[in-house]
């Protein structure tokens, strides 16, 4: 007889999902779009990625320490969110804005309220929202030309491919361009491949779209958002200016880095399928407002941070009736 | 069409447990009765059974040695022949205590007097349900309760359709599956006699499509005599198909209201092993005796047995050969929602469809804060918020928790094993249901004790 086995409620059993590999399938999904950013930009991108991941590290370890919480560095959503915030700064800012930002991600808004699946807003956005109210000048895309491409071998075969030639790579962002009214000097080669101007990760669709889908088909990121936030966008864009104008909407500014890796984050969309759908339509639809009406040239990030905020919000008005509930008449 | 024939959310647990699941080939052995048996009184839902013998009596196997206690409730028999040891208190799966009598093997399985139907076609409704419930036969799928009582319904309630459970959802267990396989032709019978019992036209047989075996098995019984209005539906793979609800919506399409029996929208769910219990007592005049248990997991020669209500744990185990190194826990049932034994003392009863044996994969790991992810929303059969749940319990706020439909939970287990923070979701809607239902009958007592001071 035997009589010292463990005893545990029900379920015995766990799938081999967990927190640390999900986090870490979103950095691979990330992969291609930095090193997109590394051929287009070259080192100093290559620079801001590592400050960025390396402050946000090791901010989260230090309050943890000195907050005397439990050490949850080893479940790589800070290496997320420094990935995120490096992907969404020019490659010519400088590094202790890297630094800036990162720590405010970390501690300000993940941190302080709470740690990871706490934070009522994306920690990278948000950081990025305030570098870009304080330093808007070195904030901007407007001086976005790859430093590196006149003379890196890499970028300059890929520009060749993508544009026909580099000359195309310095000037304004695509934004800038379409929202005056023209689509001009741009092609969608050039827009895919990522040889123009941006912040380091937005620029080349190609590497996004891949690693998006990636997430998608892998679940880890609901598809329900990035379908719902581009479905509006180009919807909207269609109406307005046709179906040319809309592709070239989606393929540029921060569109695709913020409908599939930002607004997919956990902890700041909702948890139903219909919330996030009605999440992903309400980002759709703010960013079109700000950027075809308002003096910004992109509204991803603020879109995407206004609707962080209705999150709380949508869950409440999508709680799923349980099943075979009938609705109460009068 | 298989498309259509889901419930909303699910889980592949089998998938974590791939090729340790597939004893689906070992045939069903019987094991030798043991020297004693420990037959507990309680063993189904429902009022204890009151023990009709006592110590030193003789007693035949078959007997009945406790009667039901009440209407809702189910007699016991002595599924060994020999002499009464004692009636004492002992604990059994989940940790509950009861009363048991323990009989001591004379190893001659002498039966009592066998009396089978001569006609059962030509028998009433209500005679059939007699049978059934004298033969003690219980919901033999894990919940126990009285079958008889389950084909009685209350006053205005039409049954219209049989849904028989064959779907056997939960990894490891394959002692359904071996039944519909080798026991066919009595199952597709027993069906039968369960529709006149209940006087309805129509049965629909479940089995996920993982068992094509099965389902042609009993697809070839169907077409002989008697086969008339009974379909063999193949079921998707999905985590939980084996629960009521979800069964009942994936064969007839209808949703089962909350806080509702099938019997609400006229279908009554039977387990294959139930099915098959009726067969015997009716056909045969054998009461519920023995049953179907898969032993699982860790021990060296996996397989089915046909095992005598009452027989140690520890029997099984041996007969597999025992256990391997690294064993740390014991479950009766599935791994999903069956109970962890602290023992292997503990004997098999009515409801035990399996034992498994596991190690440190069976341990809870460390829980993580919530990231949100969804993923319990997305598999939870009964479109609960399961993270919401989990921290409305935590928090101590019932009142919300019942309003967000905690009490809807089936404990399926469906959601703590996708979490991946690791979460103990389930486990915090059981306690839960717990607490609420407990604050219910304190209120109810409460009323009760006021009106009598009036």
């Amino acid at each position: 007889m035997r009589n010292n086995f463990a005893v545990a409620s029900s379920p015995h059993l766990r799938s081999k999902a967990t927190t640390q590999r999900i986090m870490l399938e979103v950095c691979l999904a990330l992969a291609p779009a930095g090193i997109a950013g590394v051929i287009l930009f070259g080192w100093r991108a290559a620079l801001l990625i590592a400050v960025c991941v390396t402050t946000c590290i090791v901010s989260e370890l230090l309050w943890q320490l000195v907050t005397r919480q439990k050490v949850t560095v080893n479940d790589f959503s800070a290496v997320v969110t420094g990935l995120l915030l490096a992907y969404n700064l020019p490659a010519s800012a400088p590094v202790w804005m890297a630094v800036i930002g990162s720590v405010l991600a970390i501690i300000l808004v993940k941190q302080l309220f709470g740690g990871i699946g706490s934070n009522f807003m994306n920690p990278a956005l948000t950081a990025r929202a305030v570098l870009f109210i304080s330093w808007s000048a070195l904030m901007s895309a407007a001086d976005p030309a790859p430093i590196s491409a006149i003379y890196d071998p890499i970028a300059n075969f890929v520009g060749k491919l993508g544009a026909g030639g580099i000359d195309v790579l310095s000037g304004a962002t695509p934004l800038n361009a379409l929202n005056a009214g023209s689509t001009e000097g741009l092609s969608l080669m050039s827009l895919l491949m990522g040889t123009h101007g941006g912040m380091l990760g937005e620029t080349c669709a190609i590497a996004l779209i891949i690693g998006g889908v990636y997430l998608c088909i892998r679940g880890i990121a609901d598809w329900r958002i990035p379908a719902a936030f581009i479905g509006t966008v180009f919807v909207c864009y269609f109406f307005m200016g046709g179906a040319e104008m809309a592709l070239y909407q989606l393929l540029s500014g921060g569109l695709l880095l913020g409908a599939f890796f930002m607004a997919t984050d956990y902890a700041t969309s909702p948890i139903t399928g219909l919330g996030r759908v009605i999440f992903g339509v309400g980002c759709g639809l703010l960013l079109f407002v700000i950027r075809a009406f308002a003096n910004y040239p992109e509204g991803c990030s603020f879109a995407i941070l206004f609707m962080n905020v209705a999150t709380p919000m949508i869950d409440r008005f999508t709680m799923p009736r349980p099943f075979g509930e009938v609705k109460k008449h009068g | 069409m298989f498309g259509l024939r889901m419930f909303p959310g699910g889980t592949h647990p089998h998938e974590r447990v791939n090729g340790k699941s597939v004893n689906g080939g070992n045939a069903i052995v019987d094991l030798p009765a043991p020297a004693r048996v420990v037959i507990p009184l309680q063993q189904h839902i429902g009022a204890p059974a009151k023990a009709l013998v006592k110590k030193g009596d003789a007693v035949l196997m078959g007997q009945k040695i406790g009667e039901a206690g009440g209407f809702v409730s189910a007699p016991v028999h002595a599924s060994v022949s020999g002499k009464v040891v004692a009636v004492e208190e002992i604990e059994v799966a989940g940790g509950a205590r009861t009363q048991a009598v323990v009989i001591e093997n004379d190893h001659q399985d002498a039966w009592v007097e066998l009396t089978p139907a001569a006609h059962p076609e030509t028998m009433s409704a209500a005679e059939l349900q007699q049978l059934i419930r004298e033969a003690g036969i219980v919901g033999m799928g894990g919940a126990g309760f009285p079958t008889s009582v389950k084909l009685t319904p209350a006053g205005d309630k039409v049954i219209r359709t049989l849904v028989i459970n064959g779907a056997e959802c939960e990894p490891y267990l394959t002692a359904d599956h071996r039944l519909m396989l080798e026991k066919a032709g009595q199952i597709i019978d027993g069906i039968r006699l369960i529709m006149l019992a209940l006087d309805v036209k129509r049965a629909i047989i479940g089995v996920e499509k993982n068992k094509p075996d099965a389902i042609e098995a009993l697809r070839a019984c169907c077409t002989g005599v008697g086969g008339d209005g009974i379909t063999v539906m193949a079921l998707p793979v999905m985590y939980p198909q084996g629960g009521e609800k979800q069964l009942v919506y994936a064969t007839t399409r209808r949703k089962v209201p909350a806080g509702g029996l099938p019997i609400d929208v006229g279908c009554v769910v039977c387990n294959v092993g139930t099915v098959y219990a009726v067969q015997q007592a009716i056909r045969e005049g054998k009461p519920l005796v023995q049953r179907v248990v898969t032993m699982g997991g860790l021990v060296n020669n996996p397989g089915n047995f046909m095992v005598r209500i009452g027989t140690p744990v520890s029997a099984l185990i041996e007969a597999c050969g025992g256990l391997q190194n690294g064993t740390k826990m014991l479950i009766s049932g599935g791994p999903m929602m069956g109970a962890s034994l602290h023992s292997d003392e503990v004997p098999v009863t009515k409801t035990t469809s399996g034992v498994l044996a596991l190690g440190d994969e069976a341990i809870d790991p460390e829980e993580n804060p919530c990231i949100n992810c969804g993923r319990c929303v997305k598999t939870c059969p009964m479109q609960l918020v399961p993270a919401r749940l989990d921290l409305l319990v935590r928090n101590g706020d019932f009142d919300q928790a019942e309003k967000c439909g905690v009490l809807n939970c089936m404990e399926c287990g469906a959601c703590t094993f996708a979490c991946p923070a690791k979460r103990l979701l389930t486990q915090s809607c059981r306690h839960g249901k717990r607490v609420i239902s407990m604050r219910r009958k304190q209120e109810a007592a409460k009323a009760a004790a006021e009106k009598a001071k009036d």
